[in-house]
């Protein structure tokens, strides 16, 4: 491969991977990312390539593996080019019949389209899809275009061609300036805008300056920017060379879990095929900037993704946060100054340029620009990464896209913002998603988990869950969020157990109060968001536990016993045979009884119980 | 020089000093368990909050690590801070109810109740005795290991680390390796002690003698042991 000199031999490339792509030539697209790969996307590759072999179509189709297109419940997807045939849940032995509607004027293979559970019919293209319908995908459209292994596929969609403009057609300058106007603001978590950082950072004297891509995602449960990486790397490496040109940084770090191994790999060919055609490397594309990516593999900690542990990693230190001031952009990594930005926020920079900061800033609301990936997850029926503008609302989120609650329960709350976000009460299910809106609410932005929880979720629980999950991972550093943590899960476990007092809910507002306002890095500064936002919105079901003993949503095992009725048992016996502690006794066709003092409480018999007679209380 | 308003009075001061220095400097008592002047700031602890005030937002932060800057608000000792203070003493009583400098504190701040369960920890991770070993006494030879809840102060991978002299710095930093006035296992949670009682030292003269700080020979021996400690001091037998 050549390496481009200019930007005249950029544009002749690219204007080559197009020409010697015929638009009309039928393209299978299977989604090849993390979750289709776990549903078996492998074995469905293997069997449409046997299929086009058997058929004598090697040439004649293309077939390709793509990073992930968000609707991972539905695993493995696919898309058909040119029509944009939309397959779901594909399995191999469907590999021949899609081969044969490719060949055979393409009437597509009507049992793989999507079915419509609300109409029940069948809907062809992607974009019909409700779950695609409503989002606007700026970062992850061409997630289910292009091989994310084959630097070719991204300059065929454009890619690129933002760094041509800001290299050949505008100044440093004026390339913070149009991330300032477009409103950026940082995807990682805190939302700081992100032209105002880097203008801190082009302010300092010192050299060399660094350039950090944050891709340590560590929420439970999330993996936008492991998708991103898996299926558009160079979309983060494009932004990061333009931030490289606007911040005159000649190296740069991108920090990858290593429970990401996809990512790494896909990152990794990314970065060789980058630097084999210059535009990594010394005077990228002629132009005498010279910027190289190295990439560092994290253990595996939450605290990790704190931009001051996280850089304290990179230097071979422990990750533990450091005080801010002074800031990354000022001292960050080898002491130097360092702008530190998530894997999407890099990846908005080439679209910023590309589209102009004009357009980026007209999706959105006032305070919050562009457009925001969440996981949706939980007790939702349609699980899976989206993209959605800023300012949409929370019902929008979760009936239009997210296709309402399984099994026509009530929404109760919806956590935002990973594992120290705040729960949202489904009485304020029309606020819209934005910065301050759900600051204001309690919760936060963060990176962009959504879980949605139903009536049969127990709200103290669930405070109880995530506090676990905090005190697990904090560093331990300082005091109040080491202890505070674990206070505070001991709390609530006791609560949970029928052993709490009313005073103890105070006690629990006033640790949470104290941890949030004296911790030294986010994640205590944000660790007592779940308790007290339940505090606040679910006061009722605190106080069922402490005064009443109860469980209103019938979780908390020590607070909940089962029973048989009497007059409901037919005496069949279906549970006798799951219970494996023994606990139901009775005889066949006469009613049973469950045996307290065995019975664990695990809810197997509730299951099977085809007349409904076990009763939960 | 940065210029900078603690509690309405303005301060000058050199490049390089912190709010915490800055503060003492004009008299205004912080209280700190992880700073020692001598010792790099490490921010553990967080006693040491003061509230910023920046625009129309405020906020805490730990006055041992914060750069004394231009413009900077400080209030030492606003509602926030002695709220957030007295909750933080509460929970580090209940951590190490055995530490005399711990309930000192608590005492001094106010703290009247503790509703925490004590947990009589033998560390606070304020990392001073890491740092005197390493900073001080050139050694290196404990660090941190673990992280969380189970993070401890030991040496690398083995109990006797081979540069270790032995030298007793870090007990002597220490501010949890002591025992308060009734001794690790007293009766209450929380001390206030020297509140409450007249120094024992009462009962052998007709006025306080203890000029110690701490008082090494009450907070081992209790009044009662003071024969055994304090043999050499035993009052004077009366004139017959
Ligand atoms: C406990 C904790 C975990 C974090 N984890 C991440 C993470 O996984 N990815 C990330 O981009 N930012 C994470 N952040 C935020 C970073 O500290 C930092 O603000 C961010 O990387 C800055 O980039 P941005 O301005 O593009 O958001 C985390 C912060 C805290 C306090
Ligand atoms: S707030 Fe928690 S994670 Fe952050 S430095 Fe303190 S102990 Fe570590
Ligand atoms: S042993 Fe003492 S000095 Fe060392 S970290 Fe623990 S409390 Fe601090
Ligand atoms: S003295 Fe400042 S945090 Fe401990």
């Amino acid at each position: 491969m050549p390496r481009l000199q200019s930007l005249e031999d950029l544009e002749a490339r690219r204007a080559a991977c197009v020409g010697a792509r015929d638009p009309a030539k039928p393209c299978l697209a299977l989604c090849a990312g993390s979750g289709c790969t776990a549903s078996g996307a492998p074995e469905v590759l293997a069997a449409l390539r046997e299929s086009l072999e058997r058929a004598g179509l090697e040439g004649a189709v293309e077939l390709k593996s793509t990073g992930c297109h968000g609707f991972c419940e539905k695993g493995p997807v696919m898309l058909t080019w040119p029509e944009g045939t939309f397959y779901n849940q594909v399995a191999a032995r469907d590999a021949k019949e899609i081969v044969a509607s490719v060949s055979n004027g393409r009437r597509p293979v009507e049992r793989l389209l999507y079915r419509d559970p609300t109409s029940g019919e069948r809907v062809q293209r992607e974009e019909d899809v409700p779950f695609y319908r409503f989002q606007q995908r700026v970062l992850f459209g061409n997630n289910g275009r292009i091989d994310p292994k084959n630097i070719d596929d991204y300059l065929g969609v454009g890619g690129y061609a933002a760094l041509g403009k800001a290299l050949t057609g505008s100044t440093p300058e004026q390339v913070v300036d149009w991330v300032k106007r477009a409103g950026l603001r940082g995807r990682g978590g805190a939302g700081f805008p992100t032209g105002k950082k880097w203008e801190v950072m082009r302010a300092q004297p010192a050299t060399p300056k660094y350039l950090i891509c944050n891709a340590d995602e560590g929420d439970p449960g999330a993996f936008m920017d492991r998708s991103l990486l898996e299926g558009n790397p160079h979309s983060v490496i494009e932004g990061m060379i333009i931030g490289a040109f606007a911040l005159g940084a000649r190296e740069g770090y991108i920090y990858v879990r290593a429970e990401y191994p996809l990512a790494v790999e896909h990152f990794r060919v990314a970065l060789a095929q980058a630097e084999e055609c210059g535009l990594l490397g010394e005077s990228i594309l002629g132009s005498g900037l010279d910027f190289r990516i190295r990439l560092v593999q994290g253990a595996g900690a939450f605290v990790c993704g704190e931009e001051t542990a996280l850089i304290a990693s990179i230097e071979g230190h422990v990750g533990e946060p450091l005080p801010r001031p002074p800031f990354p952009a000022q001292k960050g990594l080898w002491g130097k100054p360092t702008v530190i930005n998530n894997v999407k926020t890099w990846a908005s920079v080439p679209v910023i340029v590309n589209r102009g900061p004009e357009w980026y800033a007209a999706i959105g609301t006032t305070g919050s620009k562009g457009t925001m990936v969440f996981s949706l997850v939980g007790k939702i029926n349609n699980t899976g990464l989206v993209e959605v503008p800023m300012g949409i609302t929370l019902r929008e989120m979760i009936y239009k896209i997210g296709g309402g609650i399984p099994n026509g329960r009530a929404l109760k709350a919806v956590q935002i913002g990973g594992p120290s976000g705040g729960c949202i009460p489904a009485s304020l299910i029309d606020l819209p998603i934005d910065y301050e809106a759900l600051t204001e609410a309690g919760s936060m932005m963060g990176s962009g988990g959504m879980v949605v929880m139903d009536e049969t979720n127990c709200m103290v629980d669930v405070a109880r869950y995530f506090m676990e999950f905090l005190e697990e991972e904090s560093c331990g550093k300082c005091f109040p969020c080491r202890k505070g943590t674990q206070r505070m899960r001991e709390i609530l476990t006791r609560i949970s157990q029928g052993q709490g007092a009313e005073d103890d809910l105070k006690l629990l507002e006033d640790l949470g109060w104290m941890v949030r306002e004296t911790s030294l890095c986010g994640l205590g500064q944000t660790a007592p968001n779940p308790v007290l936002t339940t505090l606040r919105y679910f006061r009722d079901e605190y106080l069922a536990h402490v005064r009443e003993r109860r469980c209103p949503a019938k979780v908390c095992k020590q607070l909940i016993t089962y029973s048989i009725e009497p007059t409901l048992c037919d005496g069949c016996h279906a549970c006798v045979h799951v219970c494996t502690t023994e606990a139901i006794l009775g005889e066949k066709k006469a009613a049973h009884t469950i045996d307290a003092a065995k019975c664990i409480k695990c809810g197997a018999c509730l299951e099977v119980c085809q007349p409904k007679a076990v009763l939960v209380t | 020089m940065p210029k900078l308003t603690i509690n309405g009075i303005e301060v000058e001061v050199e490049r390089g000093t912190t709010v915490l220095e800055a503060a003492r400097f004009l008299g205004l008592p912080i209280p700190t368990l992880c700073h020692d002047d001598g010792l790099t700031p490490y921010g553990a602890c967080r006693l040491c909050l003061v509230e910023v005030t920046n625009g129309p937002r405020s906020k805490l932060q730990a006055a041992c690590t914060l750069p004394a800057d231009d413009g900077l608000v400080v209030q030492t000792h606003s509602a926030r801070v002695e709220r957030a203070r007295q909750l933080l003493l509460e929970l580090y009583v209940a951590t190490t109810p055995q530490s005399k400098t711990i309930q000192d504190l608590a005492s001094r701040y106010g703290v009247t109740r503790v509703r925490l369960t004590p947990e009589f920890e033998d560390c606070i991770q304020c990392g001073k005795c890491v740092r005197i070993c390493r900073e001080q006494m050139m050694a290196g030879a404990i660090g941190f290991a673990y992280r969380g809840n189970r993070r401890k102060v030991m040496a690398p991978f083995r109990p006797q680390s081979d540069i270790c002299r032995q030298c007793g710095a870090c007990m002597y930093i220490c501010p949890v390796c002591e025992l308060r006035c009734h001794g690790a296992e007293a009766e209450t949670t929380l001390c206030s002690g020297c509140l409450n009682f007249a120094p024992a030292c009462l009962d052998y003269h007709d006025h306080a003698m203890c000029f110690l700080d701490p008082c090494v020979a009450c907070e081992l021996a209790g009044p009662l042991r003071q024969d055994l400690v304090w043999p050499a001091v035993k009052p004077p037998e009366s004139p017959k």
